[in-house]
């Protein structure tokens, strides 16, 4: 390869590197013309460098298996009911388990037809005295389980986005798959953000067959609601109780309409000029629900949020495709209420396992520190190369430069986020960078004490020391790859920083480096001495 | 310029005060570890913090009052520090507990924190940040904390020992787990919050540490095929001479760097910072007379180069290198 190759070569791929990498910053600090897929590539800040929120969530997956063991239950208990099969009982035992007691022995044949049904996701085991056990097969469990962490994940997504969040992050994350990771930049409202990402968002419509009532006692039949049928609290005052007071519905366990046969939901005023909630259905639910108000006029519907009952309006006409959700709800609560309904329920309860908020002054600061830290080191670097190589420190220090625009620039293209430990990545790359020219220079003053010639020691100390900064790269790159692999959040931003760091700091040091030397010694063809 | 120049120190010769010297520090840095103990950050301890600014600063100690007579339970264990530059007017609140793992409560701990600094009337203050580790996220992180750095550790060790061989991959074992403890008791001394950050800069001191003993031992490795009569000890005493300089310049440069970033780099950085400048300085001190004597040691006092080099080119999977003058003339050719 020609020199002139070489420095082509060199000079080609700092252009690339640095309209990438170094460009768009320039560009939006000083407002110069820039091309939109250019400046989409500007480096990224991550969270503590940006301030906003980072929440991990765990997603409660038995009650995904809770709502499936129940829902087989119903089904047994209906098709028993057709079949004449009586049990003295049928109850859930555990989230995964429900029990059938009582059955006589020559309904067993029938029993067991009825049961097949549920079979495909339920293991059937027969007890003493006609009881029946059925458990939830491990491998319905496992795909019940992701499928809840997936839904969630999918429906926090939809809520995310219609907060208008700008570059949000959700991910799974765990050692058992159950966490959600969920990194919103530049959100200040917490509570808000926090509140609607957990909100279960569980719409029903359920006619009321019993109440409102003061107590839920008065509700009760022997002690227990009625089969089939459930007992939730509601508003006293939406109720026709006393302000501030919870009256009781008793409706049954099976919604006619759910949330998922909502099309669209928005914010209104109702006639009082009060914020409310209109929804529309879908084909689907506006049949079930003219089903279900044609045939019950007169009687109560109740229009349940999350277990609690926001309001029961009388029934007056048959409604198909539209239905309204008063409260006393603010514009916020009726806003954020909508985006809920709108983004879907979620198929499990979540819990916050960790949250942290980073202000954007806080952000702000760090970057500041961060940015000083490292002009004060690159400067001392800068000046001890000066004083200690002289000339050759200029070769030194010219790589170095070269060594930050590339990983500036491969960060930027490859889109990853700077942190915080992603700066201290950099410290370190411009450390090893400088350790590399000086492994070479020191090699190349030896050759020369031991009167090799010019050329040849600058050869010597280039080819010589390549295998050791091989050995110690790679040394490098095999922990970074670990750190990357088993590392969490800050742990791996260090080290892609640092891998990327390796390699560029390879070609810059060995080759760059190299062809400077060269492009020296061409100038002076009769040179017998270096300044170094 | 030159900082060391042709210099036949004989740095075998203090192996055994090496031993010594890093014996004592390790005896020290243990009993320091066992009775002061190593703060673990709110990553692994889980607990709630946070960051509030005031309009005006109020003394450590107002702040601590307040929290005392306000905060439920009177709040014994609650850490209170400025954070940051003073002229930011922030400071640091910790409590060791967090809310419940159950739905919304876990940040019920923080809100009952400001409430407190609010009924402590120390003026105007917006909280700019909280973080909040339930123990579930705690423990998984320090699990994976640990994975991330025993797996790293092995990767570089089955390189050396694939690369040079077995007594020269125990020089570096001993010499980066000599790092590691007496950079943790430094950590434990001084009582810095083991965070992921520190985490992260443990390991870059083992990476640096590696790096500084592979320089040497590639220049013994190279010697070695040169000088094959005389006795290992001189040879490896020899490597470390030449070497000399740059070991100590790569040293002062990488200090620069991270005193820079513990003097400008901020709150968060310092652990960080102090962590890489301790690690440089042991680590150093470590390539020299910990890694190369544990060689020594390993393979006997009077073992010739030449019995060493030929295992060495068994062990090595590359050929051994041609001749130097050889190799010189190869190389200005191109």
């Amino acid at each position: 390869m020609t020199l002139r190759t070489k420095l082509l070569i060199a000079a080609g791929v700092l252009i690339v590197f640095a309209s990438v990498g170094v460009y768009p910053i320039l560009a939006s600090y000083f407002t110069l013309p820039i091309s939109a897929a250019l400046s989409d590539m500007q480096l990224k800040l991550g969270l503590d460098l940006k301030g906003g929120v980072h929440l991990v969530l765990r997603v409660q997956t038995d009650d995904a298996l809770e709502v499936e063991t129940e829902t087989a239950m119903e089904v047994l208990r209906e098709a028993l009911r057709t079949a004449e099969i009586t049990t003295t009982s049928i109850q859930t035992t555990s989230p995964v388990e429900f029990r059938v007691e009582g059955l006589s022995p020559e309904q067993e044949p029938g029993f067991r037809q009825a049961a097949a049904e549920a079979d495909a996701n339920f293991s059937r085991s027969p007890g003493v005295n006609g009881s029946y056990r059925f458990t939830m097969k491990p491998n319905v469990q496992l795909t019940l389980r992701s499928e809840a962490v997936d839904q969630a994940r999918q429906t926090i997504e939809r809520r995310v986005n219609e907060l208008g969040v700008a570059e949000p992050s959700i991910a799974e994350q765990g050692a058992d798959g159950d966490q959600i990771l969920v990194q919103l930049p530049g959100v200040t409202d917490v509570a808000r953000a926090k509140e609607i990402i957990r909100s279960t968002g569980l719409l029903e419509l359920k006619i009321v067959e019993q109440g409102p009532s003061s107590t839920r006692e008065a509700l009760l039949v022997n002690g227990e609601p009625p089969a089939n049928m459930e007992i939730v609290p509601g508003d006293g005052d939406a109720g026709g109780g006393a302000p501030g007071s919870t009256v009781y519905y008793l409706v049954p366990t099976v919604a006619a309409v759910t949330g998922r046969d909502l099309r669209t939901a928005r914010q209104i005023l109702d006639e009082n000029n009060l914020p409310a909630v209109s929804f529309d259905l879908n084909q689907e639910g506006a049949r079930k629900f003219g089903q279900v108000t044609g045939s019950n006029l007169g009687r109560q519907l109740a229009i349940i949020l999350d277990n609690r009952v926001s309001s029961a309006p009388t029934i007056e006409g048959r409604i198909t495709d539209r239905g309204r959700i008063t409260g006393r709800y603010t514009s916020q609560e009726a806003q954020n209420l909508s985006l809920l309904l709108r983004s879907g329920a979620l198929p499990a309860e979540l819990t916050y396992l960790q949250e942290q908020t980073i202000g954007p002054s806080l952000g702000a600061d760090s970057v500041r520190s961060g940015v000083i830290a490292s002009l004060v080191g690159l400067l001392l670097i800068v000046v001890f190369m000066l004083v200690y190589y002289r000339m050759s420190g200029v070769n030194a220090i010219v790589a170095l430069l070269f060594n930050l625009v590339i990983l500036l620039g491969f960060m930027s293209y490859i889109g990853a986020v700077m942190t915080l430990p992603g700066i201290a990545g950099f410290v370190l790359t411009m450390g090893i960078g400088v350790d590399s020219n000086v492994l070479i220079f020191e090699r190349i003053k030896e050759e020369l004490e031991a009167q090799r010639g010019l050329r040849a020691s600058i050869n010597a100390g280039f080819s010589r020391v390549f295998l050791t900064l091989l050995d110690t790269h790679i040394a490098a790159l095999i922990a970074a790859a670990f750190l990357f692999e088993f590392g969490t959040g800050p742990i791996r931003g260090f080290a892609v920083t640092l891998a990327i760091g390796m390699v560029s700091n390879l070609f810059t040091a060995t080759f760059v480096s190299k062809s400077l030397f060269e492009f020296q010694l061409s100038r002076r063809r009769q040179a017998t001495t270096l300044s170094i | 310029m030159h900082i060391f120049k042709d210099t036949t120190f004989d740095f075998l010769r203090w192996r055994w005060h090496a031993v010594a010297l890093s014996g004592v520090m390790l005896l020290a840095g243990s009993v320091m570890i066992v009775t002061r103990g190593l703060p673990l950050g709110i990553e692994f301890a889980g607990g709630t913090a946070i960051i509030a600014q005031f309009e005006d600063q109020p003394s450590i100690e107002a702040v601590r009052t307040a929290l005392t007579e306000a905060f439920p339970g009177g709040g014994q264990n609650i850490v209170v520090q400025g954070y940051g530059d003073p002229s930011l007017r922030q400071v640091l609140v910790r409590v060791p507990e967090v809310g419940d793992e159950s739905g919304a409560s876990l940040s019920t701990i923080a809100d009952e924190t400001s409430e407190a600094l609010r009924q402590g009337n120390l003026g105007e203050f917006t909280v700019i940040g909280t973080e909040i580790v339930g123990p579930a996220v705690g423990q998984e992180l320090a699990t994976k904390g640990i994975y991330a750095f025993a797996a790293s550790l092995m990767g570089i060790l089955a390189y050396i020992a694939f690369r040079f061989q077995l007594s020269f991959a125990v020089g570096a074992v001993v010499a980066t787990i000599h790092d590691i403890l007496i950079t943790v008791a430094f950590l434990s001394f001084f009582q810095y919050d083991l965070t992921l950050n520190v985490v992260a800069a443990i390991l870059t001191v083992t990476g640096y540490s590696t790096n500084d003993t592979i320089v040497i031992f590639d220049r013994v490795r190279e010697n070695l095929r040169s000088r094959r009569r005389e006795p290992l000890r001189d040879v490896v005493n020899r490597s470390i001479n030449q070497t000399l300089g740059r070991t100590v310049i790569t040293m002062g440069t990488t200090l620069f760097s991270a005193v820079a970033l513990f003097m400008f780099g901020g709150e968060v950085l310092r652990g960080f910072a102090f962590t890489m400048i301790v690690g440089v300085i042991t680590g150093t001190y470590s390539s020299v007379f910990v890694a190369a004597a544990v060689v020594t040691l390993w393979r006997g006092r009077n073992t010739t180069a030449r019995a060493t080099a030929q295992s060495a080119r068994v062990a090595s999977p590359r050929p051994a290198l041609p001749k130097r003058a050889k190799s010189n003339r190869r190389a200005s050719a191109s």
